[in-house]
C-alpha cells in the first residue's frame, strides 16, 4: 500500500498531508494523554507499535502470485481506539520512507491517510459491529485486524485512481485496475493477519487482563470461584 | 491441553496460509503489489514523471532486506519484552496470591 516516492502529483500530496495531519496530531496527542493518565498501558501501547512494525516489514505470498505485507493497525485500534494509531501507524511508515525507499516523503500523506487513519477507523468500526452484535472478543479482534488491512489497501487503489485516471475509463477504469492490483492480493493477508491477532489476543487475555478490563475490551467479571483481591494499602507496597 | 490445540491449530492455519501458494505456483516472482501498481502507473500514464526521489535509497537489495529484517526485528523485540513481562507479573502474582493468601479454614 505504500504509494512509491513522487508517484503522486503535487497536488495530491499536498492535500493528503493536510488531510492526515490532524489525525496524526490528534493521535500524538491521544498517546501521550495515555501515557500521562495510564503509565500502566505503556507496556501495551509498546505491543501495539511493535505489533505493526513488524507486520509491515514482512511481505507475504499471495494465491495470485504477488506479495504483499500486511499492516497490523487493527490490534492498537481495539486495545486504544483508532486515534492512537494515527501516530503509530505514521512512525512505521516514516521509518520506511526515510531508511528504505519504501513509500516516501511526498507520498507520507497518503500513506498515513489509508494506512494509520482508514485502516484503523474501519477496523475499529468491524470490531464494534462484531461486539455490538454479540459476537465475542476474538472474533470481534479476527474482523478488526482483516477489515483494517483490506480498508487500507483498498484505500490506497482509490488514491492511485484518483490521481491517475484512465485516459479512456477515467477514475471507474483506473479503480478497478488499482484494486486488481492491491485487493485481491490482500485477502488471503487479511485473513492471515485476523489469525495472528487472535493468537496474540488470545495470550492478552490471560496475562493482561487487569489493562484490558480498564481498557474496556473485557468486561469485568470476578471470577466466580475467587474471592475479591483485596485493595492493596496504599503506600505499603514500598 | 484444549488451548495448546487451539493455538497450534491456528499457527498451523496461518503458515498454510502463505505456504499454499508458494506450493502451487512456485515459478511465480511473487512481485510486491507497490512495485506493481508504480509499474501501472508507468504504463497507463506514461507521460508522468516522477517529481520527487527517495531522500536515501538502499544500495543494493541484501542492504535493503537487512534493513527490512531490521524493522521486523524492533517489532519483535519489543513485542517478545511485552508479552515476557506480562506473562513473568502473572505468574509473580500467582506465586504471591498463594503466599499472601492462606487457605480460609471454614
Amino acid at each position: 500500500m505504500h504509494i512509491a516516492e513522487g508517484f503522486l502529483p503535487p497536488a495530491h500530496a499536498i492535500g493528503w498531508t493536510i488531510a492526515a495531519a490532524p489525525f496524526v496530531v490528534h493521535g500524538a496527542r491521544a498517546v501521550v494523554k495515555e501515557v500521562r493518565e495510564n503509565p500502566e498501558s505503556t507496556l501495551l501501547l509498546g505491543a501495539a507499535g511493535a505489533f505493526t512494525f513488524v507486520l509491515s516489514a514482512i511481505k507475504l505470498p499471495s494465491i495470485t502470485g504477488s506479495s504483499s505485507h500486511p499492516t497490523g493497525t487493527g490490534l492498537g485500534a481495539v486495545l486504544f481506539r483508532p486515534p492512537v494509531m494515527a501516530l503509530l501507524g505514521t512512525v512505521v511508515l516514516l521509518f520506511q520512507a526515510l531508511l528504505l525507499a519504501h513509500g516516501g516523503l511526498t507520498t507520507l500523506g497518503a500513506n498515513a491517510f489509508s494506512m494509520a487513519v482508514v485502516g484503523p477507523w474501519a477496523g475499529y468500526a468491524a470490531y464494534r459491529l462484531v461486539r455490538r452484535s454479540g459476537g465475542g472478543l476474538l472474533p470481534g479482534v479476527f474482523a478488526a485486524m482483516a477489515v483494517a488491512d483490506l480498508a487500507t489497501y483498498v484505500t490506497t487503489a482509490l488514491q492511485l485512481a484518483w490521481a491517475h485516471p484512465d485516459a479512456a475509463s477515467g477514475f471507474a477504469g483506473a479503480a478497478a485496475k488499482f484494486l486488481s492490483v492491491f485487493a485481491f492480493t490482500q485477502v488471503p493477508l487479511a485473513i492471515g493477519e485476523g489469525l495472528l491477532g487472535v493468537l496474540l489476543f488470545r495470550v492478552l487475555v490471560v496475562s493482561a487482563r487487569p489493562e484490558l478490563e480498564r481498557l474496556g475490551v473485557l468486561r469485568r467479571t470476578p471470577e466466580p470461584d475467587q474471592a475479591p483481591v483485596p485493595e492493596p494499602t496504599p503506600g505499603a507496597e514500598r | 491441553m484444549r488451548r495448546h490445540l487451539v493455538t497450534a491449530l491456528l499457527v498451523l492455519a496461518v503458515i498454510a496460509l502463505f505456504a499454499t501458494p508458494l506450493l502451487l505456483d512456485g515459478a511465480s516472482e511473487y512481485a510486491g503489489t507497490d512495485s506493481q501498481a508504480t509499474a501501472l502507473i508507468e504504463e497507463s500514464d506514461a507521460g508522468y514523471e516522477p517529481w520527487f526521489e527517495s531522500v536515501f535509497s538502499p544500495g543494493s537489495s541484501e542492504i535493503e532486506s537487512g534493513l527490512f529484517a531490521l524493522q521486523a526485528a524492533l517489532g519483535g523485540g519489543v513485542l517478545g519484552y511485552v508479552l515476557g513481562r506480562l506473562k513473568g507479573r502473572r505468574t509473580a502474582e500467582q506465586t504471591a496470591g498463594k503466599a499472601l493468601t492462606p487457605p480460609t479454614t471454614p
